[in-house]
Order: structure tokens, then sequence, then C-alpha cells
């Protein structure tokens, strides 16, 4: 009775993830009717691509969820005992001649001690560090612990802990305003309020979470790697604070000005006016001066790898700044080109690149391993670099911009495969035998998540320009899944692995591990839940754009793609309470006083 | 000599002096060459400067991300403009004020329809300002916000005032006469100022191109044994061109827009005025709004689908109409008002 529970969990979890996909296969009954869609390589690679991260990460939960529940139902101790017991009192007089004619030879017994001597237990060295007698099973299996390092400046740990507490309110600030306009598109009379409209908020969220937290906890991160990388200490902690007050403060203005209805002609990620913005871009300033002036001074010979795509980044997202704001070519189209090239290069330039330098960094460190490749690394720097820089007006295929503007963004976003193959064989070789290590840590999770969605997202993407893909997918909610797939599932999953990775060494606090999983499982499952139905929506709505139906029965259809939208976010929002929680653990709660040996008191008792 | 991994002056120096020239290549200098040689086409600057303010309410209330304003090159945009959107037409556009840069209306989402041509399409203010205030009034499974805001209430009613005339399920217990605000008015002249203009005499328009299209499409509801004529989906052409006034029921708005169920009109035996409204608009009732002529970018079979749908739909039981009836009174029309309708 006990067992039957198993498979009808399993079959439950089923069926919702059946029910997720469930929609798709009306498209691929009617349309091959129809249209020849799904013979199309741009489609037939998404498709693939994303069925390879759905299916895997479904097998995965499977196991887990399996694995939990076994535990769940296995024997509990005082059931076993009363058995016994019942055993015992049931016993027929044969049985128990037999028993007691058994204890003598039982009365002799060794006394346990006789190869070990009874001296007490001394650990000198420190080498024990957890002693447990609970000999039960625990319900999620253990991870190892991360430890102190001592040999971290302290005005180091004091920066880096200040970006990531004001990057972490921005991320859950930011992902409630997410959360609220995505929850508008299934209620959108929720509220009447001008300030809280979706035309004003949806600016907000994006700016929100691009500024405030992927920038600001980047930098923090950063900070840690160029000062470590150097083997020097950071150039300046006092400019590292004046950077972080500016960007707070490009922020917060920046946000009250969307909400009272000013913002710079609406074209995306660039909605700050050039007042706001201009705090942005001088605490961007200061922060490569910093970056510099710390690698010029390292004592290490060569500069690492993590250290190019850092103060690249920093260069590439300060020019990108000044082009995409300076206004002497963006009347009339050349808004629109300076558009394209400007939301691109964001992501690509700045978040994309600077991330990457801290996987360059963090992933080693947390395998005990160097990386796999440095020339790999530096040929996905320089091929990044020339092709990334070039695929804008992808976002503008079959408009009025230039036929050649469209044809070179198309083609070098098909170039992107080898800095992002490059990339992504560099990480999983680097990872290749050490998956005990990935099963044993609560943060490597994060950091391959976030490697397998570079893959995905990025690979996606370059198909997402082909010019047929945007018959079907321009202008639909299946550019919103992209996105998502890449500032989430690639460079937050990568952020939060970096995070796990050093916060715990900072002060010695750890967090729960058990709160680790539970952040990581809701934003996983969130990720999906929203991005697959949102692609499979869009997909249906360019279908019925192309055979020229109504407009509006594009917009009742997408109803339960949105709603399954909502529900993602809000998994993923409870993620967000779930981390700032550990991150609050991990550096704001007071540092457990040390004794020298921690935990030996219970050593006494082997 | 390429000692990146030493140099920290060369690395930071190639790797941005890299990127700034390729940005110069890709993005300045591109955007540089389609402002200088691209000049306004006649008429397509915002003649006055309500609209022009209009359009910085529609950049304010971030209208741009959900709505296009873009026709592109492809067979499928067709629904959305006479011919694709060429740089011309957004040669007026310029830096808003010191403060905001130039709007960024061609767009990237498309959540709701394009609005190249929604003064074309929907030429009424009388629908504007009802679906301004709250999208649901008149399409009701809209998931638009609604922007109360931009109206307020009165006690009495100006002379030039536009009173709307709200049904109580979408007021928030107010009873006062609900009128626009000067923002709203602007942002209506700005809608519905919004069409393609033509292009001067002996340019021809780049054509739109069939991109793999689809094999043609069947129509959802595949012509019947019954019938004849395969006329084109009366209920989709309904739904696309007519419904955002009358409404899917046919019962149309009150004190807006009349209803087409039970209709005289609509359910004449003799069928020339509904058809003569649908070519030349109608404008004779005083207690509903203008109606556009939207029969002129129709076809006469499109014309006669739409038709036929409102006289045998809601209970309507009226004789379907034809091509070539529609063909016919469409003549009529066009030698009684020789010159004016010429377009």
């Amino acid at each position: 009775m006990k067992n039957s529970s198993i498979p009808i969990k399993r079959i439950t979890l089923l069926t919702a993830i059946a029910g997720l996909i469930g929609p798709a296969s009306p498209v691929l009954a009617q349309s091959t009717a129809t249209t020849n869609v799904w013979t199309q390589p741009g489609i037939i690679g998404t498709v693939a691509v994303l069925l390879l991260v759905v299916v895997s990460v479904a097998l995965l939960a499977i196991v887990r969820l399996a694995r939990v529940v076994q535990q769940l139902n296995t024997q509990p101790d005082d059931e076993r005992e009363r058995e016994f017991e019942e055993t015992i009192a049931n016993l027929t007089p044969p049985q128990l001649a037999l028993i007691l004619e058994r204890r003598n030879a039982m009365t002799t017994h060794l006394s346990g001690v006789e190869l070990a001597g009874d001296s007490y237990a001394h650990d000198e060295l420190g080498l024990v560090n957890h002693v447990t007698t609970d000999m039960h099973a625990p319900l999620v299996a253990e991870k190892k612990r991360t430890y102190h390092s001592s040999d971290v400046a302290q005005p180091l740990i004091q920066l880096v802990s200040a970006y990531l507490v004001c990057a972490t309110f921005w991320l859950v600030f930011g992902t409630l305003v997410g959360w609220y306009v995505g929850v508008k598109f299934v209620r959108p009379d929720v509220d009447h309020l001008e300030w809280l409209s979706f035309g004003r908020l949806r600016p907000v969220h994006t700016n929100m979470v691009f500024w405030g937290w992927t920038s600001l906890a980047m930098l923090g991160l950063g900070y840690f790697v160029v000062a470590r990388t150097g083997n020097t200490r950071l150039f300046s902690y006092r400019l590292g604070w004046v950077s972080l007050l500016l960007i707070n403060a490009s922020v917060i203005i920046g946000s009250i000005c969307l909400m009272m209805g000013i913002n710079n002609g609406g074209g995306e990620y660039r909605e700050y006016v050039w007042p706001v913005m201009i705090l942005f871009a001088i605490g961007l300033i200061i922060a490569f001066v910093n970056f510099y002036q710390t690698v010029a001074r390292r004592s290490t010979g060569e500069i690492y790898i993590s250290n190019w795509y850092m103060l690249a980044g920093l260069v590439w997202a300060i020019t990108l700044s000044v082009i995409g704001y300076l206004p002497f070519y963006q009347n009339g189209l050349g808004e629109t080109v300076i558009q394209g090239y400007y939301m691109h290069m964001g992501v690509g330039m700045w978040f994309m690149t600077f991330t990457l330098g801290l996987v360059y960094y963090f992933l080693p460190m947390s395998i005990n391993k160097p990386i796999y490749s440095y020339s790999l690394g530096v040929l996905a720097f320089w091929t990044q670099l020339l092709f990334y820089s070039l695929i804008g007006t992808h976002h503008y295929v079959f408009s009025p911009l230039a036929w050649w503007l469209q044809t070179i963004a198309i083609v070098f976003s098909a170039g992107m495969f080898i800095p992002v193959l490059a990339g992504t064989t560099n990480f999983l070789m680097t990872l290749k035998g050490s998956s005990k290590h990935i099963a044993d840590s609560y943060s490597l999770p994060f950091l391959l998540v976030g490697i397998l969605f570079y893959f995905v997202g990025s690979v996606q993407g370059s198909m997402q320009a082909f010019r047929f893909t945007n018959l079907v997918w321009h202008f639909t909610d299946f550019n919103v899944a992209h996105s998502h797939i890449t500032m989430y599932g690639i460079v937050a999953f990568l952020l939060w692995g970096c995070i796990y990775t050093v916060a715990p060494r900072f002060l010695g606090r750890e967090p729960k591990q058990l709160l680790v999983g539970v952040h990581f499982w809701l934003a996983l499952i969130g990720l999906l839940a929203y991005v697959v139905p949102l692609m499979v929506g869009g997909t249906l709505k360019g279908l019925s754009w192309m055979a020229d139906k109504p407009f509006l029965e594009s917009v009742v259809l997408m109803a339960p793609f949105w709603l399954w939208r909502a529900i993602g976010g809000t998994l993923m929002l409870l993620s967000h309470l779930v981390f700032a929680y550990n991150l609050y653990d991990m550096l704001l709660r007071k540092p457990v006083v040390r004794t020298s040996l921690p935990r030996l008191t219970s050593l006494a008792h082997v | 000599m390429f000692d990146f991994h030493e140099n920290h002056q060369l690395l930071v120096g190639t790797a941005g002096g890299i990127f700034l020239f390729l940005s110069l290549l890709i993005a300045v200098k591109p955007a540089y060459t389609v402002q200088e040689n691209n000049a306004p086409l006649p008429g397509s600057l915002p003649a006055n400067a309500e609209i022009r303010a209009g359009m910085n309410v529609f950049i304010e209330e971030g209208c741009v991300a959900c709505h296009t304003q873009q026709v592109r090159n492809i067979d499928m945009d067709k629904m959305w403009g006479g011919r694709p959107g060429i740089p011309a037409d957004y040669a007026w556009r310029q830096r808003i004020d010191n403060l905001r840069a130039t709007p960024s209306t061609l767009g990237t989402e498309r959540t709701g329809p394009d609005l190249t041509e929604i003064g074309e399409r929907q030429p009424s203010e009388t629908w504007h300002y009802l679906h301004l205030f709250n999208p649901r009034t008149v399409v009701k499974e809209s998931i638009m916000p609604a922007h109360p805001w931009l109206f307020q209430s009165v006690a009495t009613v100006g002379q030039y005032d536009n009173e709307l005339t709200v049904l109580d399920e979408y007021r928030s217990g107010d009873r006062g006469h609900i009128v626009p605000t000067e923002k709203a008015r602007q942002l209506v002249a700005y809608l519905v100022s919004l069409k393609q203009v033509d292009l001067p005499g002996g340019t021809t328009a780049p054509p739109f191109i069939a991109y793999k299209k689809a094999s043609p499409t069947v129509g959802a509801n595949a012509p019947g044994p019954g019938a004849a004529t395969a006329l084109p989906d009366g209920a989709a052409l309904y739904t696309t061109h007519c419904q955002a006034c009358h409404q899917a029921n046919g019962e149309g708005l009150k004190g807006a827009f009349p209803p087409l169920k039970s209709s005289a009109v609509v359910n004449d035996a003799n069928a020339e005025l509904l058809v003569q409204i649908i070519l030349q608009g109608y404008n004779a009732r005083e207690e509903y709004a203008v109606m556009p002529a939207i029969g002129a970018k129709l076809s006469d079979s499109e014309i006669a689908a739409i038709a036929t749908h409102e006289r045998t739909s809601w209970g309507n039981k009226a004789a379907p109409l034809t091509a070539d009836f529609v063909k016919k009174i469409r003549e009529t029309v066009k030698t009684e008002t020789t010159g004016t309708a010429s377009r």
C-alpha cells in the first residue's frame, strides 16, 4: 500500500509535464497540413535544443523526487521494533530453546577497543570536521561544506557583500514588478493606477533587473576575482563604494521617472533619460578604472582570462552607452539602427561577456582544477568581439532598414556558434570527470545549468535570427521567452553559482543546504514553466498571423499560455525570496564565534 | 608583439578599439547615412502641435511596448498596410526634446495590433475614447490596460466635450459625466492621424515578398457543398473589420455604435443601402458615431462575405449576397460621385 504512492506521484508529475508541453501537439498535427514550418532548419534546431533541456530536467526531477519518496517510504525504526517484539512474543518453545542455547555464546563478546585502545580521541590537526551519530539516512543528500577563508581582506568582504545585498534587493523587487506585469496579461483590470500601468511598469522591470540586479552582482563578484587573480589588493575600495552608490541612485531615480511617464522615447533598455543613465555610465567608468588599475598592479605575470572578459565587458559597455545616447545620428530611421545595435550589444557585450569572465574563475575554483583550455577561452573572446558586435539588426529583419544590414546580422548570428561552442566545450571539459564534485556541491548545479542554457539559449538565439524563423516568431511572445532563457537561465543561474561559491567563504557562514536546493528547483522549474508555454504560444500566434487570421484570434489563443507564464513567474519570485534569505544567512547574520575545534566535543562519543 | 596576456594596455586598447571600429561601421555610419539621405514624405509630418503632443503621450504611457508601427515587406503584413514601410516614412522623427530621444515607434512586439494605419482602420474618435477608457468596453477579449487617468468625471458636460457612454460595470462607482482630458484628446488625435501616406507620383512602393509563403490557406470554414461561389470567410472578416464597433454579438454599443442584429438596413431584402454604407460610410444618425468608409480597401467578394455574414447571423435571416451584386453597386457609387471617391 505504501509503495503505491510512488507511481502515483510519478504519474502526477508526468501529467503535469505533459500538460505543459501538450498544447504543442495540435500545432504539429495541424501545421503539417497547411505549412511546412516543421521542415525549417531553424525551427527543428530550436525545438531539438529545447527538448534536450526539458527532457533532461524532467528526468532529473523525477529521479530526485523518486529518491525522496523512497526515503519517506522506508520503514521507520519504531515500526520495525514493534514487529520484532511481536515476533518474540509469538515464539514457539523449540525456537525459544534454540535461542537460550545461543545465550551462552553471546555472553562472550569483544569489548570493541581491542584494536584501538581506550585512550581519548585527539584530532590535533583538525582533520575531522564533521561527526554524525545520527544513523538515519537524511531526506536529501548532504552536500560538501564550504569553509571560511581567512585570507580575504576585510574591506573587500564588506564591499562585495554590499554589492551582492543591493543586487539581491533589486532582484527581488525587479521580479516582483515583472511578476505583476505578467499577472496583468491574465487580469488586465487588477488595478487602474497610472503609476502601475503595464506600459510604465514593463521598462521598470527590465531596467531594474538589468542595471540593478545583474550589473551590481557581476561587479561585486568581479572585485573579488580581479583582486584574487592578480594576487594583489583592490586598487581602491572607496571608488568601489562610489560606483555602487551611483548605480543604485540611477536605478532608484530611473524607476521613479518611468513610473511618472518620463522615458527616453521608449527604446528598449534605454528607457532611462540621459541624466539618469549618466549616473550609471559614470559608475561603470569608475568601476573600469578600479578594475584596470588593479590589473595593472597585479603581482602575477599573466593576466588571467577572467580579467580579459571583465575589462573588455566594461570598456564595451561604456562605449555602448555613449553610442546609444549620443543624439547626432538618431533622427529618422537612424534611431532604429542604433536601437537594434544597443539592445543586443547590451546583452552580449556587457552581461554575457562579464559573466563568462566570472565563470572562467569560479568554475575552476569550485572544482579545484584549472580551466580545460586557456586557448579556447581566448578564441571565444576574440570571436565574441568580432561576431557579436555585428548582429544588432537581427531585431529588425524585414523592417525598412537596409537589407545588407539585415543580412550581415543574420550571417554573423550564425557565426556566434563558434564562440558559444568554444565556451561551452571549455566549461564542460573542465567539469569532465568531476561528476562527484557536482553531486556533492550546492553551487555547482547552478553553474552547470547556466552553462547548459548558455549553449541552448545562444544557439536558439542564432536560429531565431534566420529569415524564416523571423516570419513565425518575430513580434510574438517567443522573444520574451528567449530573453528570459538568456538573462535568467544563463546569466542569473551563473551568478547564483558564483555567489554560492564565494559568499560562504567570507564569514564562514553557510546557507541551509535544503534552502539552496529549494531555490534551485523553484527557479529552474519556474523558468521552464515560463518559457516553454510562451514558445509554444508564440509559435501558434505567428502561424495564426501567417494564415491571415483576424488579429484578435491570436490574442485569445494566448490566454492559457499567459496563465502558465504567471505560474512560472510566481515560482521564480518565490525562489528569489528563498535566495534572499540564503544571502542574509551567509552575509548579514552575526558570524558565529568560532572555537578552534568547532564540533569536536562530539568525538568523545565515538 | 601580440602579448595580450601580459600587456593589459594592449589588451584593453585592442578590444576597445576593435569594438569601437565595428560599432562605427555597423551602427553609427548606417544610422547617420539613413538619417541624412531620407526626406520626410509629403504629408507624413505630424500636422499640428496637438498630434505631436499626442505622440508624446503615446510614448509616456509605454504604448510602444505592445504596438508596432512597421509594415514589413512580407505577405503576412499586408493586413497592416497597403505597402511595406520605407525609410522615408520615418524620416520626420526627431528627438522629442533635450531630455528625451527620438521616439522608438517601430516597436519589437505585437501584443496588440500594428498601428501604422490605425487612423485609416478606425477613424472614429468615439471608439478610441471608449477603448482608451477601458478597452474591454469595446473589445471584450482585449488585455490592453485601461487608462482611466486620461479621463475625468465632471458634473456638467461642456459644449465641446465628448461625453463617453460608459456602462456601469466599467465605472468604479462614479456616476458623473466622463469626458476626456486634454491628454486623451491629444492621444486620440495622434492615433487617428496615423495612416500610410501615398508615395509621391512616379515612385513605386517596394513589393511585398512572398517569402516562403505557406501554401494557400484553406479557409477555416471550407465552403459547403451548396455554396456556388466560394466567398472568403465572412465571420473572420467581420472580426477584423467590424467587430470592434458592432461587437461579436452584433448588438453594437448603446449610444455609440448601432446594432446590426434585427436592423432594418441589414435585413432589407434590397441590400443596396447596406453595401453602400460599407463602401461609403454613414453619418445619417445623430445618436451614433460616424461610420467610416471601410469598403474602399476590401474586394467585392470580401464585402459580399461580410454582408452575408451580417445578414445570416444573430437571428438575422436575409438572403446572402454575391460579389457581382457588390460590384454593381460599387460602379453605381463611383459614377454618382466621380472624382471624390476615386481612391
